[in-house]
């Protein structure tokens, strides 16, 4: 998307200026994603391969419903697949569709070295710009999802944009165009939740009394959102973080450290400095090189008479 | 070169190229790192050919600066061990940072600041090459779970931060103890110096008894 000028961004990676934003003022979009209505057919994971034009390589059949086995760079989106035994012993069959959740406070944003690799929209999509990307994978570390993938031939970090290609020109995601059932829903945030709401009251009619909305506050929400039949659990959806928040460790790294270690550094210098013109350099004398002298002809004098 | 006769040799032709190697390679990395490392610095990343080229380039300078480390180990640990002197002298720092070499006692042929730069670059360097190595995505990006990488790299900015505190008083130690810089470039010192700042090494040297070479037994 780099080569459209957007001028709506609210936040850019390594960035310690303000960003274009004069464009700002559009609603916030969230895509919803009702894991109770979804057959697991993989029509989106079909359509995001086809609107973005990715060719991931073909695999082997590794005894799972899930194919590839995991993201990867061609890989933006994937259905994943878990088999759980409920309480009454009754198989139930929890399949997610994984990908960038498009985090309110984004961990890979936080985390990137790169000016403007990675962007935050107004609308609260986080693209990445892989013109700026450098290959480092600091976003591999700073994303709570574990969704970037480096690719290995150009070396860019590559995952889902949310279609922002067509959501700036007014259309949906491709994968929500593809869904069958409805099952993947894109508007306004405040109208997803809206309608998430009454989502999980149907479930909760039909007895799942912990259905829930996905949209974790940890990360200051989300603008790829769950409906689980057990929001209690989100882990039970191959993996789902219960609790998702952006590394302790990621956030002192990238926290308070950098400018007090850019202060330190310059501070040391500046105090080598201030000592070169205060106190001065140490320098030898033509004494010293006497006293030298005089102190080796003494001990050659002394080694020749013992 | 213009030796003086009467001239020290303080360093040996083979611990110049290993010092100078490693002193480049550090340079390298300092800037490539820093470059990562703050936004107001990525323009350092400039001086590689840009962004993908610091990244791709940093861990190789980081790899040679091991080697070198190694050579640089092998020819200077020795001299580099702490005894008795260094506590005499440590106490007076003070005098040391004034200028006031009346009141420092004599010491070997190094002295406790230049010990102290050598032992934290020998823990540092390998903390920052394999932390390196865990962070390194190109080769060691599926290696080791994300949690392992989120620490390593803390590790790698704040050993790196070390190192290069460490590396600003050793520069700086260079500029202003005269004459040091060229202990290192052209290998020698002048009696005078050694007299002056290593007054220990001095009377091994003056003596010639270099076997005897432990500084508590010369006066
Ligand atoms: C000894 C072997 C070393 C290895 C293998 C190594 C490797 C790495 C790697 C892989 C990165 C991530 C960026 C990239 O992929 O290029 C990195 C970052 C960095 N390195 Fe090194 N490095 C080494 C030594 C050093 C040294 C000696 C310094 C400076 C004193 C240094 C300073 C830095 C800094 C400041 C960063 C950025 C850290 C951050 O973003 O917070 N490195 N290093
Ligand atoms: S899920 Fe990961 S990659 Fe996506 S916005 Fe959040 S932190 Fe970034
Ligand atoms: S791999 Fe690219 S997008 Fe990810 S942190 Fe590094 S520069 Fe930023």
């Amino acid at each position: 998307m780099s080569d459209l000028q957007s001028q709506d961004y609210v936040r850019r990676s390594a960035t310690t200026m303000t960003p274009p934003m004069a464009r700002s003022h559009e609603d916030q979009v969230a895509k919803l994603i009702d894991v109770s209505r979804c057959i697991g057919c993989k029509a989106c994971q079909s359509a995001c391969m086809e609107w973005n034009d990715l060719r991931p390589e073909i695999g082997h059949f590794e005894g799972s419903y899930e194919n590839p086995m995991d993201l990867g760079p061609s890989v933006w989106t994937l259905m994943k697949f878990n088999e759980y035994e409920n309480e009454q012993g009754n198989l139930e069959w929890l399949i997610r569709k994984d990908g960038c959740m498009h985090c309110e406070d984004p961990g890979c944003l936080k985390a990137c070295p790169a000016p403007g690799a990675i962007v935050q929209y107004a609308n609260g999509i986080v693209d990445f710009i892989s013109d700026k990307c450098i290959g480092c994978g600091y976003c591999v570390k700073g994303c709570p999802f574990d969704i970037p993938r480096i690719s290995k031939t150009d070396h860019k970090a590559y995952k889902c944009t949310l279609c922002s290609d067509r959501v700036t020109v007014g259309l949906e995601p491709a994968c929500v165009k593809a869904c069958p059932t409805g099952a993947i829903m894109f508007g306004s945030k405040t109208d997803m939740t809206h309608w998430a709401g009454e989502r999980i009251e149907d479930l909760k009619s039909r007895g799942f009394e912990n259905a829930g909305l996905y949209d974790p506050p940890e990360v200051q929400g989300t603008h790829v959102m769950y409906v689980l039949h057990h929001a209690d659990r989100p882990s039970l959806y191959s993996g789902l973080p219960d609790e998702p928040r952006i590394s302790p460790v990621v956030q002192a790294w990238k926290g308070i450290l950098k400018p007090l270690a850019v202060i330190g550094i310059a501070a040391a210098a500046l105090a080598g400095f201030f000592h070169w013109v205060t106190v001065g350099p140490n320098e030898v004398q033509d004494e010293d090189e006497a006293e030298a002298d005089r102190a080796m002809r003494e001990v050659e004098e002394e080694e020749k008479s013992p | 070169m213009t030796r003086p006769k009467r001239a020290f040799t303080r360093y040996t032709t083979l611990n110049r190229v290993n010092h100078w190697i490693n002193a480049g390679l550090f340079i390298l990395l300092v800037l490539s790192g820093l470059s990562f490392f703050h936004p107001i610095l990525f323009f350092l990343s400039g001086l590689f050919g840009g962004g993908q080229w610091a990244r791709a380039a940093h861990p190789w300078f980081g790899v040679g600066l091991v080697i070198s480390w190694i050579g640089m180990f092998i020819q200077f640990w020795r001299t580099n061990l702490f005894n008795r002197d260094d506590i005499a002298w440590s106490k007076a720092i003070v005098q040391v940072a004034t200028n006031d070499d009346e009141h420092v006692p004599p010491i070997g042929r190094n002295n406790s600041g230049q010990k102290a730069v050598f032992w934290a670059m020998t823990l540092l360097i390998p903390t920052l090459f394999v932390t390196g190595l865990l962070i390194w995505e190109v080769y060691f990006g599926q290696a080791t779970s994300i949690p392992v990488q989120r620490v390593a790299v803390l590790i790698h900015s704040l050993a790196a931060l070390g190192a290069i505190l460490v590396w600003v008083a050793h520069v700086y130690a260079a500029i202003w103890i005269r004459d040091s810089v060229r202990s290192m470039t052209q290998g020698y010192v002048t009696p005078g110096w050694a007299w002056h700042h290593h007054r220990k090494w001095f009377y091994q040297l003056a003596s010639g008894q270099r076997a005897k070479t432990d500084p508590r037994k010369n006066p």
